[in-house]
């Protein structure tokens, strides 16, 4: 795969993004957390697909935050975004905050898109499971509820990264554009509008995550006809990263139908 | 010089382990901590305090405004200076001040000052702060992000209700209205006085200089850490263009005066310690909400905003680090008027009552400062600068007087 500089709307936002691969085009929208860029899973995933994983405004080097203001306003740049970089009919895959975001793309334009997968997905409120309040964690309360396992290699890497100040700033500016979309609760209405998605959609979600717990998964498949829900036992908030193999296989799996 | 009585109100009964049983004072503090027996016996004592100052001859007397805490007891100020505008006469009644990003429709606060400013004969001074980030984004639940757009928006629309003699539309990003027509109008022309506490940011600097208002610099931590701020806010002033008046700012400080240096710790240091340790126990997570700082004043701390570094100081460091000028009347003097002085100031905001300090202990904290402190401030700084930033009450006999009970 390869990085590419984007230009949205002569300018006015301006990203990375990382792409590649063959066969139908595929958008992977990241989360608060910030872009995945380098993951192996967009590598796996782009043995079967054109992979498209653009940085958001205002995460990493996504630029152009100052002009969204709500939740709509993000799902119209990414419509924006597929209409000028010419991307028929793309399969989306949403994760957390990205998985809000697809939800929302797919119900303002059902027919712009192929099929939805939203993983850990934001984007609802469910009074007898309150999501924890994650923009006031430190790094291990962070990887403590995003972790299936926080003691692993990967925990220990996460809080290994978090130790240098740049990867602190980039978080807090991270979370200081999700806050535009998410703060105080990340419920802006979608529950209105998401009887309007119309293709067949995919919900995966972590068994142990506790940053979206597994309840909102079921939430999901209650409010969107048809889908299905994959649960990976052995993940929490990250899946790709926590089973990356299982988590590659029921995507492409459902993608290929 | 003036000298004003500042008031916190805070709750003065919290257990004595509270740091330890409890993660902050702010925003999750259970409100099941808060008796309101006592409480009532509370808002009076303070009230009773802060018409002492008048009495007493301070220059103005200063509220605020803080929600889900036991740090700071005034939800809405409005309430108390409609308390005090009756009942005192001669002090600036001064809100330092209202949130005015969190209220729908902001013009509620143009309305409740224009009326202060009525009731009380145009002794009123409007203060905005954008609001702590306890208060404003985890009480009041705004976005971090967008909190300033809002601010700077609600801080427009109220000054253009007190200036257009007509009804206006306003199309505003945050708030819409096809009629703005404030009732009443305020006395003080164009409008009352504005000042703008701050706590540092480099962009509030600049608003405040080329808008030619006053800036407060609220902060607990001494003169030394303050006298960088306000070397930024004067830097400011000048690429405004505009001239070092002392009174464009304004600086807040503990003050503990006793008989001697020596009795001054006997008298206050349980106070200060309530103070640092109690009132200010506030996690670092709720101190800044993400996105609450712009990102360049993030990158310009030295260190994460935090209040943690006050757990293990103890009386001797407060005041030898300045946090608190304690002692004699006549080492409170130097002390101050040195501070004062060095940073170009015009207005102090004393805290003559700060933790559970005790009522008796805070009258006598405030006589000193009234007797032996402030007319020499008076009379030995600033004299040759006029005050163009505190109200122009109605004269004597134009003032309406409260009938006797």
């Amino acid at each position: 795969m390869q990085q590419a500089r984007v230009s949205i709307r002569n300018g006015k936002f301006t990203t990375s993004m990382q792409w590649g691969g063959s066969g139908v085009p595929l958008l992977f929208l990241h989360g608060a957390g910030g872009p995945m860029i380098g993951a192996p899973f967009l590598d796996e995933l782009a043995k079967h697909f054109t992979v498209y994983a653009p940085a958001h405004p205002g995460f990493g080097p996504g630029e152009g935050i100052e002009h969204l203001d709500d939740i709509i306003d993000f799902a119209l740049y990414y419509l924006d975004f597929l209409d000028e970089l010419q991307i028929d009919n793309p399969h989306l895959v949403g994760h957390s905050m990205g998985g809000m975001l697809a939800a929302e793309v797919a119900a303002l334009a059902p027919y712009r898109s192929n099929r939805l997968v939203l993983v850990g997905a934001a984007g609802l409120w469910l009074d007898e499971t309150p999501l924890p309040d994650f923009f006031t964690f430190n790094p291990q309360q962070l990887v403590k509820a995003a972790l299936h396992d926080p003691e692993g290699p990967l925990g220990q890497m996460m809080l290994q990264q978090f130790q240098s100040p740049e990867m602190m700033l980039e978080m807090h500016k991270c979370l200081a554009s999700a806050g535009k979309f998410m703060w105080p609760i990340p419920d802006k209405g979608l529950k209105k509008r998401i009887h309007r998605i119309q293709q067949p959609t995919l919900l995966v979600w972590g068994g142990s995550d506790k940053l979206i717990p597994p309840a909102y998964g079921e939430a999901f498949l209650n409010v969107i006809p048809g889908s299905r829900l994959v649960t990976l036992s052995n993940s929490g908030h990250l899946p790709m990263l926590e089973e990356q193999e299982a988590f590659v296989q029921a995507v492409t799996n459902f993608l290929l139908e | 010089m003036k000298s004003h009585w500042f008031h916190l109100m805070p709750y003065k009964d919290l257990p004595e382990d509270f740091k330890d049983r409890y993660p902050s004072v702010w925003v999750d503090v259970p409100s099941e901590l808060y008796d309101p027996i006592k409480g009532h016996e509370i808002y009076n004592e303070y009230l009773d305090e802060l018409e002492y100052a008048d009495r007493l001859g301070f220059d103005g007397i200063c509220v605020n405004e803080h929600h889900s805490n036991a740090y700071g007891l005034m939800p809405s100020p409005n309430i108390m200076l409609a308390c005090l505008a009756r009942r005192t006469t001669q002090a600036a009644l001064v809100v330092l001040g209202n949130s005015i990003a969190l209220y729908n429709p902001p013009l509620r606060v143009a309305e409740e000052m224009a009326m202060l400013d009525v009731i009380s004969g145009g002794r009123f001074v409007a203060g905005f702060p954008v609001g702590s980030s306890m208060d404003t984004n985890f009480a009041y639940g705004q976005t971090p992000a967008t909190l300033r757009d809002k601010y700077r928006e609600a801080h427009e629309l109220i000054i253009k209700s007190w200036t257009t003699p007509e009804p206006f539309a306003f199309n505003g990003k945050f708030n819409q209205f096809r009629y703005v027509n404030v009732w009443p109008r305020p006395i003080q022309k164009p409008h009352p006085p504005v000042w703008i506490p701050g706590g540092g940011s480099v962009e509030t600097w600049d608003w405040v200089a080329e808008r030619d208002y006053m800036y407060a610099f609220l902060s607990y931590f001494g003169y030394q850490p303050a006298k960088e701020t306000m070397k930024g806010y004067w830097d400011a002033v000048d690429r405004a263009g505009r001239d070092r008046n002392p009174y464009r700012a304004g600086y807040l400080q503990l003050v503990a005066i006793a008989d001697s240096d020596a009795k001054a710790e006997a008298e206050y240091a349980e106070a200060a310690s309530y103070f640092y340790h109690r009132c200010l126990h506030v996690p670092s997570y709720f101190a800044a909400a993400p996105g609450y700082m712009t990102l360049k004043s993030v990158k310009s701390l030295k260190v994460p905003f935090s209040f943690e570094f006050l757990k293990n100081l103890k009386w001797k460091d407060f005041v030898d680090q300045g946090f608190i000028i304690a002692g004699s009347p006549a080492t409170v003097r130097e002390r101050l008027r040195e501070a004062l002085k060095e940073m170009n100031v015009g207005h102090v905001m004393t805290l003559c009552q700060f933790g559970n300090l005790g009522c008796e202990q805070t009258m006598r904290n405030t006589e000193l400062y009234a007797k032996e402190v402030m007319p020499y401030l008076k009379e030995n700084l600033w004299n040759e600068w006029e005050d163009r930033w505190y109200p122009k009450p109605l004269d004597s006999q134009h003032r309406a007087k409260a009938a006797a009970l």
